[in-house]
C-alpha cells in the first residue's frame, strides 16, 4: 500500500494551521480582527465622541461643559461671525479645487497620453517629489517666494511691473500688504500643495480611456472641443471627482496654511485649533469639526446623484 | 472616379516605413479587402483613408479630393473599429446618434435614424442598455450601426472581425456583404485572414513590408499569384525556386503550384521524400522534401497513401504550375 498522506509534521503550529485550512471562517476571522478593531473602536469611536461633544454645550460663566443634548452648539455656527469662517473656508476649498483640476489636466493628460520611458519617470517624480519633504517646509518656502522683499515682488520690479502686482494687491478680499499676507496667498499655496492629489487620480482615469475611443469621436465628426465635452471629460470624471474630494476635503480641513500665509481671518480648521485649545470650547470646536464632514458627505452625494461613479 | 486613391503615398516612423510607396485605386461601391500579416502597413493604410494618420508623402484622395489637409471630423468616411471603441458612458441610442447628434439633426429625427439603423443590424429595441451589457457580437453591430448612420461614402472596417469566434464570424460574414450589396457603400476592411478576405471581397490588395504585393480578384491572387509571397501567404500554395523551375521547364522564374494540384507518381523529373502524413476528413495532407523545398500535396480519398519515408515521384498538370516574378 502507498501512503496517500504526506508524512505528517507534528507540532503546535502544525497543528494550528491544520485546524485553520479547516476552518476558513475562523483564519478571516483572526486576519479581519485587528483592522476591524483599529477602525471601529479608535477610529470611528473617536468620531462617535466629537459628534456627542457637538451636542454639547458649554457654559460661558464656569467655562464648563455641559452633558445635556442640545443644539445651541450648532446654532452658534450661524452666528455671523462663525459662518463667515465657514463661508471663506468653504470658498476657498471650491476655488483651490477648480484650480487644481484646471491646472492638472493637461498635465495629467499629456502625463497619461504621451510621456513614454523616461519622460514618465520625470513625471511622476515631478509630481510626487515635492511630497517627499515636509509640508512645513514647503510652506515657509512660499512664505519667502511671496514676501514683499521675495522672488516674486524682485522679478516683477526688475520687468517694470511693480505697479500690476501692486494694483492687485490694493483689490479688497484678495489683495493685502504683500502676497505673503493676502488671500491669493493663501490660495496659490493650497493649489500647489495639494495639486500632486488632483494630478494622480486623473491621470490614472485617464489612462484607461483608450485612444481608439477619441479617434472614433472625431470620426464621427466630432471637433475636438465636442470630443473633449462629450467623450474625455465624462470617461476622466470619476478621477476628476476623486482628485477633487482629495483637494476639497485637505483644504477644508488645513490650518497651518491659513496660519502660515494670508490674513489673520479664519478657516475652519484654525477654528477648530482655537476653540479646543485657548478657548477651551471643544463643543464648539466640535461642531465646526462636523462641518466638513458633512459638506463632503453632500459632495459625494451629489457627485454619485450626476453619475461621476458610473463609468468605474 | 475611383472612391479612394492612393498615389505614391507613405508613412514613415522615424526609421520604419510602415507605409512604403503605394498606388492604389478603390473603386465606388466596391468591397474592398486589404490583406497582409501584422506589421504590413494595411492598418495603417485604413488609418491614412481615415484621417488618424497623416502621410509622410504623397496624397489620398477621396472621390477626386485630396484629403491631404482634412483632418478627420471633416471626411465623409466612418470606421467601424478593431476594439469597437462603442463610449461606455453612452446607451446604444446615443452611441448608434453620435454623429447625428455632433451634426446637430433635430432630436426627433436621430431617434427615428437610430432606430432604423438599429433595426437593420437586428439589434431594434437595444437602445437602452450599455455597451457593457451586450455580447461581442452585438457590440460589434452597434459599432456597425453607429459608423453606417452617418452615411459614410466609404466605410473603413478595421479587423471587424477579429474578435468573434468562429461561427459569429461565419455569420457576421454573410451579414457584412448582405449589407453592403443593399447599401452600395464601398467597403474598405482590414484582414490578417486570408479566408475572410477570399470569401468577402470583390477585389483583395496584399500587403508586405509596407508595399502592395498583388491588387486582384480573390480568383486571381489565390490562383494566380504574381510572386511567392503572395502564393504563400493567401493560398498557402506550394512555391518552387527559379532554378528548380529552369531545370524542370526550362524558363528561370518562381513557381507555384496547389497542394490539391499535385500527384504522387507519373513523370516530371521530380521526385520528393514523404515527410509526415496526416488525416483530414476528405483530404490526407502530406508533407514532402525535394532537396531543399518543402511542398504539401493533398490526396483526395481513395486514392493510395503513400507511407512515411517513402521517395515518391511528383507530377502535374502543365496548366497548374503558375509561373511568377520576382526572387524564389
Amino acid at each position: 500500500m502507498t501512503a496517500v498522506t504526506a508524512p505528517a509534521a507534528a507540532g503546535p503550529l502544525a497543528r494550528l494551521s491544520d485546524a485553520l485550512w479547516r476552518n476558513p471562517r475562523l483564519l478571516l476571522l483572526i486576519l479581519l480582527a485587528p483592522p476591524l478593531l483599529w477602525l471601529g473602536v479608535i477610529y470611528l469611536g473617536s468620531l462617535f465622541a466629537l459628534l456627542l461633544q457637538s451636542f454639547f454645550s458649554i457654559d460661558h460663566f464656569t467655562g464648563l461643559v455641559v452633558r445635556e443634548f442640545t443644539l445651541r452648539t450648532y446654532a452658534e455656527l450661524f452666528t455671523p461671525a462663525n459662518f463667515d469662517i465657514i463661508l471663506r473656508t468653504v470658498t476657498m476649498a471650491v476655488c483651490v479645487t477648480l484650480a487644481s483640476a484646471v491646472i492638472g489636466f493637461p498635465i495629467a493628460f499629456y502625463a497619461a497620453r504621451y510621456a513614454r520611458g523616461r519622460w514618465r519617470a520625470v513625471f511622476y517624480l515631478g509630481i510626487m517629489m515635492p511630497l517627499w519633504s515636509s509640508y512645513l517646509v514647503k510652506v515657509y518656502a512660499w512664505k519667502l517666494i511671496l514676501a514683499k522683499e521675495g522672488i516674486v515682488t524682485w522679478a516683477l520690479d526688475k520687468v517694470h511691473l511693480q505697479w500690476l502686482l501692486d494694483a492687485y494687491l490694493a483689490l479688497p478680499v484678495v489683495g493685502g500688504n504683500s502676497l505673503s499676507v493676502s488671500t491669493t496667498g493663501t490660495f496659490l499655496v493650497f493649489v500647489y500643495v495639494w495639486m500632486p492629489f488632483m494630478i494622480l487620480p486623473m491621470q490614472a482615469a485617464l489612462e484607461r480611456v483608450p485612444v481608439s475611443m477619441l479617434e472614433a469621436s472625431g470620426d464621427l465628426g466630432a471637433q475636438p472641443g465636442q470630443t473633449f465635452r462629450h467623450v474625455l471629460f465624462p470617461l476622466a470624471l470619476p478621477g476628476v471627482v476623486a482628485g477633487s474630494i482629495f483637494t476639497f476635503s485637505l483644504t477644508l480641513g488645513d490650518y497651518i496654511i491659513p496660519q502660515i500665509i494670508g490674513t489673520s481671518r479664519l478657516f475652519i480648521g484654525q477654528a477648530v485649533y482655537q476653540h479646543q485649545g485657548v478657548a477651551g470650547n471643544i463643543p464648539l470646536a466640535a461642531a465646526f469639526a462636523v462641518v466638513p464632514i458633512l459638506i463632503m458627505g453632500l459632495y459625494l452625494w451629489g457627485a454619485k446623484r450626476m453619475g461621476a461613479f458610473d463609468a468605474l | 472616379m475611383p472612391a479612394v486613391s492612393f498615389d505614391e503615398v507613405s508613412r514613415h516612423f522615424g526609421q520604419v516605413r510602415a507605409v512604403d510607396g503605394i498606388n492604389l485605386e478603390i473603386e465606388e461601391g466596391e468591397f474592398f479587402a486589404m490583406l497582409g500579416p501584422s506589421g504590413s502597413g494595411k492598418t495603417t493604410c485604413l488609418r491614412l483613408i481615415a484621417g488618424f494618420e497623416r502621410p509622410t508623402s504623397g496624397d489620398i484622395r477621396l472621390f477626386g479630393g485630396s484629403m491631404r489637409d482634412l483632418p478627420p471630423y471633416k471626411r465623409q468616411v466612418n470606421t467601424v473599429f478593431q476594439d469597437y471603441a462603442l463610449f461606455p458612458h453612452l446607451n446604444v441610442r446615443d452611441n448608434v446618434g453620435y454623429g447625428l447628434m455632433i451634426a446637430g439633426r433635430p432630436k426627433a429625427e436621430r431617434h427615428r435614424e437610430v432606430e432604423a439603423a438599429l433595426e437593420m443590424v437586428r439589434l431594434g429595441g437595444y437602445g437602452a442598455r450599455k455597451p457593457s451589457e451586450l455580447s461581442g457580437g452585438q457590440r460589434q453591430r452597434v459599432a456597425l450601426a453607429r459608423a453606417l448612420v452617418n452615411r459614410p461614402r466609404v466605410l473603413l472596417l478595421d479587423e471587424p472581425l477579429g474578435a468573434l469566434d468562429l461561427k459569429l464570424r461565419e455569420q457576421m460574414q454573410e451579414e457584412l456583404k448582405g449589407l453592403q450589396r443593399q447599401l452600395g457603400i464601398t467597403f474598405v476592411f482590414v484582414t490578417h485572414d486570408q479566408g475572410e478576405a477570399l470569401s468577402m471581397a470583390d477585389r483583395i490588395a496584399v500587403f508586405n513590408d509596407g508595399r502592395i504585393q498583388q491588387v486582384g480578384t480573390p480568383e486571381d491572387v489565390y490562383f494566380r499569384p504574381d510572386v511567392p509571397f503572395v502564393a504563400d501567404f493567401v493560398g498557402s500554395s506550394n512555391v518552387l525556386p527559379a532554378e528548380l523551375v529552369e531545370r524542370l521547364t526550362g524558363q528561370r522564374a518562381p513557381a507555384a503550384i496547389r497542394p490539391e494540384h499535385l500527384r504522387l507518381g507519373g513523370e516530371s523529373g521530380l521526385t520528393a521524400k514523404v515527410t509526415g502524413l496526416s488525416f483530414l476528413g476528405l483530404t490526407t495532407r502530406v508533407s514532402l522534401e525535394a532537396g531543399e523545398t518543402r511542398l504539401t500535396a493533398l490526396l483526395p480519398q481513395g486514392v493510395a497513401r503513400p507511407a512515411q519515408g517513402d521517395t515518391v515521384s511528383l507530377s502535374w498538370a502543365p496548366e497548374d504550375l503558375h509561373l511568377m516574378r520576382g526572387p524564389a
